[in-house]
């Protein structure tokens, strides 16, 4: 599978090791450069070297969209830190480039569940916190 | 009517200005702090503080009986968004959202949120219509309904020149609508011929300019700015 990961934070970095580990082809675009040495960092061997791509760009360009491979992507995760560009750049790779499978971190639960039912594949991180302390506080989840 | 405004810089503040003294209702939203209180004086209970991209900000300022949402916001993805939630989720039919970067404007094509209007294609379109040597000009895009209205100057050495408009075969989805001459225009008739320095108005289909241009401006050259 060809995997293009949008946003190389913590989860994005995070994500794309355990995707190149697995016999994955990865490409992460990142706007930042230094976001590489997340990359690196704890590994034997250098991203590239362990066969991993990474490409200098922001994620609304389509330059760098084409560039980081998006054309050939079976999975598109946007992981960048903005909840909205995550959910533009993810419409444009189900829209423009018909990506078969495209994930979305979105912090907000209520733009997770709303974009959800409009059939996109969200995660929210928050929403998970929220039930985890819910949980270890026994208390009864609200509605979002 | 009620109109939501999001982004209170400097566009966002003079439209509300224009629509309040026409009598219309007017929420004014900015998630900028420090903006916020900048305006609150002057705008009052019409200014709201809040990120509108957040579901619950556009609900109360009132979404659901709002007639027109207008996204002008300094970013492009949020413009995006509001306007995207605006329509699909709150089912408000009239957004308009600012292009930041003109190379956005495909993705505000490709969601659906039209008009989206861009200063640097404004300013760009003035500059057609100031620089008499630049051809084509365009006058309107309906890009809904997929129409266009152009404007040319015909050139002395176009195949058109000297030709009666009956006898002009244009390619199937365009249309000569208007010829102005002398600093007069008028609706040109079967019979009307065409001359050098003439300007012709016409509607078409996107996508013809080119064809359209070789009729009447073959070297229709933008001029060196």
């Amino acid at each position: 599978m060809f995997v293009l990961i949008v946003g190389a934070g913590r989860v994005g970095a995070a994500v794309a090791k355990s995707a190149l580990a697995a016999g994955h082809e990865v490409s992460v675009l990142d706007e930042d450069p230094l976001s590489h040495e997340r990359l690196d960092a704890g590994q034997d061997k250098s991203w590239e070297d362990s066969g991993g791509q990474f490409t200098v760009g922001t994620a609304l360009e389509m330059d760098a969209l084409i560039q980081a491979g998006i054309e050939r992507a079976d999975v598109f995760i946007a992981s960048t830190a903005g909840d909205n560009t995550n959910l533009v750049i993810a419409q444009i790779a189900q829209k423009r480039f018909d990506v078969e499978k495209t994930i979305v971190r979105v912090m907000d639960p209520a733009r997770a569940s709303w974009y959800g039912e409009q059939g996109l594949h969200t995660i929210s991180p928050t929403k998970h916190a929220i039930e985890m302390f819910e949980r270890a506080l026994e208390l009864e989840p609200q509605r979002v | 009517m009620y109109a939501i405004i999001v982004g209170a810089g400097k566009v966002g503040r003079n439209l509300a200005r224009e629509l309040m003294s026409k009598g219309h209702e007017v929420t004014l939203l900015e998630s900028s702090r420090q903006c916020y209180l900048a305006i609150e004086e002057e705008f009052e209970h019409a200014a709201q503080y809040g990120d509108a991209t957040e579901l619950w900000v556009l609900e109360r300022a009132g979404i659901q009986r709002a007639d027109l949402v207008i996204a002008v916001t300094g970013d492009d993805e949020d413009n995006i968004l509001v306007c995207q939630v605006a329509k699909e989720k709150y089912l408000c039919d009239r957004v308009i959202a600012r292009v930041n970067n003109p190379r956005n404007h495909d993705h505000f094509r490709l969601l659906g949120i039209q008009p989206a209007v861009s200063a640097t294609d404004l300013i760009l379109r003035l500059i057609e219509h100031e620089v008499p040597r630049y051809g084509l000009v365009h006058l309107l895009a309906l890009e809904e309904e997929r129409l266009e209205i152009i404007e040319l100057e015909v050139s002395s050495d176009a195949p058109t020149v000297g030709l009666r408009v009956a006898d002009i075969s244009l390619p199937e989805g365009s249309l000569i609508i208007s010829v102005l001459r002398e600093g007069t225009g008028f609706v040109p008739k079967p019979d009307t011929v065409i001359e050098a320095g003439d300007e012709v108005l016409l509607v078409l289909d996107p996508g013809l300019e080119d064809a359209i241009t070789a009729y009447f401006a073959p070297d229709g050259q933008p001029a060196a700015l």
